[in-house]
């Protein structure tokens, strides 16, 4: 057990702690003639928070999707549990370890939340086809697992009163606590996270700013979101992109002095002090909800 | 059931618990989201036979008490269920559109009648519905593999070209499938036991009609069964994720490609089970009996009864089966003659599609649970309120 893996969470659903690393270096992406991504590295360390931040267009999706898989750079490495990641298809993700949340929520709205949730704990199922057919005690047995699995999760993210309900009729940040047990459900190491906050009121965002501090302690989290007092609160580092280029590194209080950040990023320094003036005052308040 | 009687839901309520879309309300969940007492087993192997055995009882009681006429409509039912139970799967849980289901039925269908062409009794009968199956299963996962890569539109056009050119294979193949004429079907005679368990159920005569009615309604409950285990089961949420949102099921380690081939399989073997059955039932495998209107009438039937819902593949078919002989009955009856009394059926038919359609967009069975299920909402919306208000 590495000092990462203190116990944070309330429930825990495996306690081995995170080791694998998601290691992206010298990653250039082009799409046509257009170059996406310059020469970007980026390496989750374990247990760790990781945020990707920039302006709109800063290429800090394609370097997501570079992260999972789903866009082959043009050039570059991924390393993820000494694998070399390039090709993969995105349904091979939850085998590696990987889980990912969709822009937005992407529920199933024709299924309940208890179901959707099941849907992402897919790869422990073990009964296969047949025993489904001839309904077999063990594809029972193995659907109560799978519902243990996801009212866990949905337990563990304050949901689970609503494990009955079709996620059409739920108000919205209800159903992003459940896309987010649905990407828990699946146990993962890494877990990426696209834009979580959007939508979201300011305690809402606490909230899920405790949320992905409590999972730390069981996998890595790359984070890309715009809300700045939510990245500067849980990240542990912070990587910073414009127009396709790294253009700074390093801890949340490093990049917030970085000149180069508020130049770039940030367009004016007058931003840069409202964040840091909300960063305290979230800081302060973060016991409550 | 007056929505005025209910309390007006405050900003921020939730009252619904229906699916909201429409498409999706007659699916039954795989996993109940409370685990409150119920009088059905927690076994679902235990639940689906019980299932099947009052199935059983109704079938038998039913060919008991009707005459001779109804029973080969029974079997006609018997196919159409069949044939659209395996449809409303592909369609309705995994979101597949096929115009191919009549020409995988002809498959079937003449597999069971070459079969039949050999020397009296070669072969057992369920081994030769087993072997209609398993070839249809064949074409079904060549189909199934194209298809998989195909949306609406195209897979719809796809499959329509299966119905309109695979019943040609049998015009083209002239000597072994008998082209236009078809091949006539020599019903297998029912065993010795069907006899005595005939006579001592009603003590009617065993005849052959009355064999094939019941060799229908045991292939339909066997299909049922097998097809609700799947659809209760993993199998059956993870088609509807593939269906409800490809680009989150893929996400969740689910291989779209696969599970799309898998529900065109499992969909296929009951298009051949239907087929085996017609075969058996009608007597003839013709291509004239397998045209498009057949493939239309199947998903007619399945949209009518509620998408993904077996219960509703059933009744949808009933209908089909049922209503033009009925409405048919009553033009006669009314001092029609009989060639305007069957230009009536078509019309009727039309109509109670459109009326349906107005008032019943989820079909029967979706529009029943999406007003039951919002009714039971109300009323625990209106218990739980102040819990799940402060939950946000």
């Amino acid at each position: 057990m590495g000092p990462l893996a203190q116990p944070t969470g309330s429930q825990k659903t495996h306690d081995t702690a995170p080791t694998a690393r998601l290691e992206m270096t010298g990653i250039n992406v082009a799409f046509g003639g257009v170059l996406a991504l310059t020469d970007v590295s980026l390496t989750v360390e374990p247990g760790q928070v990781h945020g990707l931040i920039g302006p709109n267009g800063a290429g800090k999706t394609t370097l997501f999707n570079v992260a999972c898989g789903l866009v082959r750079p043009t050039s570059g490495r991924i390393v993820w549990r000494d694998r070399e990641l390039a090709r993969l298809r995105p349904d091979k993700l939850t085998s590696m370890g990987i889980a990912r949340t969709l822009q937005g929520v992407g529920l199933f709205p024709g299924m309940t939340v208890l179901e959707n949730v099941m849907v992402g704990a897919h790869r422990h199922a073990k009964a296969g086809f047949l025993s489904a057919l001839l309904a077999l005690p063990t594809s029972d047995k193995d659907e109560r697992l799978l519902r243990e699995r996801a009212m866990r999760a949905l337990t563990e993210l304050g949901a689970e009163a609503y494990a009955g309900r079709y996620p059409g009729s739920l108000p919205y940040p209800v159903q992003k606590r459940v896309a987010l047990a649905r990407a828990l459900v699946s146990e993962p190491e890494l877990l990426l996270l696209d834009e979580p906050a959007s939508g979201l009121s300011e305690d809402e965002m606490t909230e899920l700013g405790e949320l992905i501090l409590s999972v730390t302690g069981r996998m890595s989290v790359l984070l890309v979101e715009h809300h700045m007092d939510l990245v500067m609160r849980v990240c542990d580092r912070i990587t910073v992109l414009d127009s396709g280029k790294q253009i700074a590194a390093g801890t949340p209080a490093e990049v917030q002095a970085n000149p180069a950040v508020t130049e770039a990023y940030l367009g004016d320094a007058v931003d840069v002090e409202a964040d840091a003036a909300e960063l305290t005052h979230a800081d302060g308040g973060r016991t409550h909800g | 059931m007056s929505d005025l009687q209910s309390p007006a839901p405050s900003a921020g309520q939730v009252t619904e618990d229906a699916p909201t879309v429409a498409t999706a309300a007659a699916n039954a969940p795989s996993a109940a989201a409370s685990t409150g007492r119920s009088l059905l087993p927690q076994s679902t192997l235990l639940r689906h036979l019980v299932l099947l055995l009052l199935g059983a009882v109704a079938a038998v009681v039913l060919l008991e008490i009707t005459d001779p006429f109804t029973n080969s409509q029974l079997a006609t039912l018997s196919y159409y269920a069949i044939a659209a139970g395996g449809l409303t799967v592909l369609t309705g849980m995994n979101g597949q559109i096929s115009l191919g289901h009549g020409a995988l039925m002809a498959v079937g269908a003449y597999t069971t009648a070459l079969l039949l062409q050999e020397p009296a009794d070669a072969l057992p009968l369920p081994l030769i519905l087993l072997i209609s199956v398993v070839t249809t299963t064949a074409v079904g996962a060549l189909v199934g593999v194209a298809a998989a890569r195909l949306h609406g539109p195209y897979l719809a056009g796809a499959t329509l070209a299966l119905a309109v050119g695979l019943p040609g294979l049998a015009v083209y193949f002239h000597d072994q499938l008998g082209g236009e004429q078809g091949l006539r079907v020599r019903a297998p005679r029912a065993p010795e036991s069907f006899e005595s368990f005939i006579d001592l159920v009603s003590g009617a005569s065993a005849s052959s009609t009355k064999w094939l009615a019941y060799v229908g309604a045991i292939c339909l409950l066997i299909t049922y069964f097998l097809l609700a285990n799947l659809v209760r089961s993993r199998i059956g949420r993870t088609w509807r994720a593939v269906r409800d949102q490809d680009v989150a099921a893929e996400l969740a380690g689910i291989n779209l490609g696969a599970w799309r081939v898998l529900a065109f399989v499992v969909s296929a073997a009951a298009a051949g089970l239907a087929g085996g059955v017609l075969a058996l039932v009608v007597r003839l495998a013709a291509p004239s009996g397998f045209t498009l209107v057949l493939s239309l009438s199947l998903l007619t039937a399945i949209v009518i009864g509620g998408l993904g819902s077996l219960l509703g593949a059933l009744l949808g078919s009933a209908l089909l089966v049922f209503l033009p002989p009925f409405v048919t009955d009553l033009g006669t009856g009314s001092g029609l003659s009989s060639t305007e009394a069957a230009q009536l059926a078509p019309f009727v038919y039309g109509v109670v599609l459109i009326v349906a359609m107005i008032f019943a967009p989820a079909g029967f069975v979706g529009t029943i649970r999406m007003r039951w299920l919002t009714q039971k909402a109300k009323r625990s919306a209106g218990r739980a309120a102040p819990a799940d208000s402060s939950r946000g």
